[in-house]
């Protein structure tokens, strides 16, 4: 049997991904903001980027559902016995959890990094590398790659056709020619050929992951590959969660200010100022280090390590949300302000509709472009901002898997004689892949929202 | 004008016990003075007694904001609050859990601080200003294009990678400078190379976007279009208009850094072993020493709050249109 048990930000996250669906389906009923997003994705840059950043989110998403399965137990009883906790990723990489080995090996090894001491039959004593204990001895490398390569080809070709046929039902294979001419009325093929370089490329390290460490292991012999990708779903959750947090308030406070004046505006600047004076990061720190010692105090609001690492990591992204709303608010009140003074909202307080109508039906949809812009580019800004938290000491839970912990334990190994580099590297090329997909797809969405590029 | 910056000084004040008011409920009311009395007894056999005896020692058994036992005005001036707060106000900033001086400590480290961040802004702006002004006099070419998914990428990277692989290639492998460490005067200069250069490379993909938006911005103007009539070269418009008038919004993003630099660069002084107050803030934090964290809190809010002041200064003495 399988028992479904969510984390806090297990159902954070599925709250956000209905929240996002569901204004995806309003924004969709209005014709100009539907031109908007089509005149987006009319880059092929976005469009690229926006399949990165959807291929993270699968990881996160599948990275969100834990499961405890069931254990069979030898004994005859009554109450069924459950495993661990284990998400989806966890499954599909089970193999990789149970194949520890002892310490350092390189990507793609077949012995260990560093010279272990053995006494051979003669009773001497020689440095040599131990093979390591679960790697296949064969060493067929290319057929393998060739097959996995083919097997993610098959694959991303057959995710191509479902889409199609979702777009298009019948016509999809004619749809097909014109997207290859590259005449569709979105540039497709660019999507088409990310998504199947980046199916090729994970289903590849995946296959090979049964036979190899393809990004090498860890000093405990933990396979990189399976941290590195464990560690997606702290940086996204970070990115996107924040966001959850701090948007109803920015929101609230900053269209108040511009809109109610007066005694609440003054209160709500002041808040504001005073916050924002805070040099972040140590504000930042100050929580965390109160949290911590409040986690400490009481032990009784988690069972395991892994809700104890979700707690924190909760805690975290709060704490995050409370210190960064202040940007926000400051310009939501300045153009709540400007657009309060337009003749249109003039003429709705003259014909007596309400307060909160007017906010609903006028000021918030003139500040969705702010709204939008900020919020993509705080993303890249706060995966970063991880790492180098973690690295100071006040981010996530250090037996979490993410970027960060392992750029920190990185530095130590750096410093080792021969260089233990693939750690170092593997944390690299993950979070600049995504960073730099956020970043360039947050460049278009404010090259065309922003209304100060018309000119 | 004084009168202004007298009222500008006077309004810091209430943001300021804001500033303590917040630090105080996290350091106080979330963590309460017994429990910092039984992490610095330690967890076995604490009796009350014990408590209450460090709490008088360390100045704490007060009650937090309302002293219902005094009398008349006693009763909110005679509290943990107003007694933590007059103390950060006379920058008196107490004794670390180490016993020492923290207000002393702050003083001795604050020049290695500088010796990075000083340098590092200069540098920096100077050159994001000249790439960007670059790029806005080849705008549109290929040179633009590709320097701009440049800056991107740079943009891109974790500021950490920078720091490692400096240190790896140019003290590891190629042994040109040592690895970390700190030594005041020109001696030292082998030491603050790395990290000045680092900390330029890291902010260039930020900064030279930032600066090359505001001349774009100014150089679709009305009086750029008039000088460009007027026959002025490209070069006279970029440097002597678009450079000037775009000096505007410069000075609003810049003079607001310029008091925080004394605070230091946490990541880059506790890499490179530098003993500057970035490093001194992080080992507290590691260390949970509450008190260190709280002076820097206060000391970098009253930072910022003078590069606030800064700003608004340096607006009345560069853009004849703002008056007082």
């Amino acid at each position: 049997m399988i028992m479904l048990t969510l984390l806090w930000t297990d159902i954070m996250v599925w709250i956000l991904i209905f929240a996002l669906i569901a204004w995806g389906w309003v924004i969709s009923r209005s014709p100009q903001v539907k031109k908007q997003w089509h005149t987006i994705f009319k880059s092929s840059i976005a469009m690229a980027s926006a399949t990165v950043l959807l291929f993270y989110l699968f990881f996160t998403l599948l990275d969100s559902v834990h499961l405890r399965l069931a254990k069979t137990s030898p004994g005859q009883n009554t109450e069924q016995q459950y495993s661990e906790m284990l998400s989806l990723l966890d499954i599909i990489f089970s193999h990789n959890i149970k194949n520890t080995e002892r310490t350092y090996s390189a990507p793609f090894a077949t012995h260990e990094y560093v010279k272990s001491i053995v006494i051979d039959e003669n009773g001497l004593t020689t440095q040599k590398h131990l093979p390591l204990k679960y790697v296949s001895k064969d060493d067929d490398l290319l057929s393998k790659s060739i097959v996995a390569l083919a097997v993610g080809f098959v694959l991303s070709l057959f995710l191509i056709l479902i889409h199609l046929f979702w777009r298009k039902g019948r016509g999809a294979f004619v749809a097909m020619k014109k997207v290859l001419k590259g005449e569709a009325d979105l540039p497709w093929r660019t999507a088409y050929l990310t998504l199947t370089f980046l199916v090729m490329t994970f289903t590849w390290l995946y296959i090979l992951s049964y036979s190899y460490h393809v990004l090498g292991t860890d000093k405990v012999g933990g396979d990189v590959l399976y941290h590195s990708l464990k560690s997606i779903r702290t940086g996204v959750l970070i990115g996107i969660l924040t966001t959850l947090i701090m948007l109803p308030v920015a929101v609230i406070l900053g269209v108040s200010a511009g809109l109610f004046g007066g005694w609440v505006d003054d209160v709500i600047q002041y808040l504001y100022t005073t916050l924002s004076s805070i040099p972040g990061v140590l504000l930042i720190a100050a929580g965390v280090l109160v949290m911590q010692v409040t986690m400490d105090n009481n032990p009784t609001w988690f069972e395991t390590t892994l809700e104890r690492s979700d707690l924190r990591l909760l805690f975290l992204i709060v704490i995050l949300g409370v210190t960064s709303w202040t940007g926000l608010a400051r310009l939501l009140r300045a153009e709540t302000l400007k657009i309060s003074q337009i003749e249109f909202v003039t003429a709705a307080k003259a014909f007596g509709v309400g307060k909160w109508t007017i906010i609903r039906r006028h000021i918030i949809p003139n500040l969705m472009h702010i709204i939008l812009i900020s919020v993509v580019l705080d993303f890249s800004g706060l995966v970063l901002a991880e790492a180098v938290l973690s690295y100071v000491g006040v981010g996530v839970d250090p037996t979490m898997h993410s970027w960060g912990n392992m750029i920190n334990q990185a530095r130590l190994e750096m410093a080792r004689e021969p260089m233990v580099w693939w750690s170092l590297f593997s944390a690299f090329i993950f979070m600049f892949i995504l960073v730099l997909a956020a970043n360039l797809f947050s460049d278009r969405i404010q090259k065309v929202l922003d209304p100060r590029n018309d000119t | 004008m004084f009168a202004y910056i007298l009222k500008r000084i006077l309004y810091a004040i209430p943001i300021l016990i804001g500033v303590n008011l917040i630090t105080f409920m996290l350091f106080f009311m979330v963590n309460t003075p017994d429990d910092m009395a039984r992490a610095q007894l330690g967890a076995k056999q604490v009796t009350p007694q014990m408590i209450e005896a460090w709490k008088a020692d360390k100045g704490y058994d007060k009650a937090l904001f309302l002293n219902k036992e005094a009398k008349g005005l006693e009763k909110v001036t005679d509290t943990l609050f107003v007694q933590e707060s007059m103390k950060l106000f006379s920058f008196d900033f107490g004794y670390s859990d180490a016993n020492r001086n923290i207000g002393a400590e702050i003083k001795e480290r604050m020049g290695p601080s500088l010796a990075i961040a000083l340098p590092t802004f200069m540098i920096a702006l100077i050159t994001n200003i000249s790439l960007a002004l670059l790029l806005v006099l080849f705008r549109g070419s290929a040179l633009d294009t590709s320097m701009m998914i440049v800056a991107v990428m740079i943009m891109s990277v974790s500021g950490l990678f920078y720091i490692i692989a400096g240190q790896v290639l140019f003290s590891k492998m190629w042994h040109w400078v040592p690895i970390s460490g700190y030594e005041p005067g020109w001696g030292g200069i082998k030491f603050i190379i790395l990290p000045i250069l680092i900390g330029v490379f890291a902010g260039i993909g930020s900064g030279v976007r930032w600066y090359r938006s505001i001349f774009l911005e100014q150089i679709n103007q009305d009086y750029v279009r008039t000088a460009r009539a007027k026959g002025l070269s490209e070069l006279k418009v970029l440097f002597v208009h678009v450079l000037r008038n775009g000096m505007l919004p410069i000075l609003t993003g810049v003079v607001v850094v310029i008091p925080t630099l004394f605070m230091g660069s946490l990541i880059m002084e506790s890499f490179f072993g530098i003993p500057g107050l970035g490093s001194y803030t992080i080992d507290a934090i590691n260390s949970q020493d509450f008190a260190i964290v709280k002076a820097m809190v206060f000391l970098g809010s009253v930072l910022y709050i003078i590069g606030l002041i800064l700003t608004d200064i340096s607006y009345t003495l560069f853009d004849p249109r703002v008056k007082l």
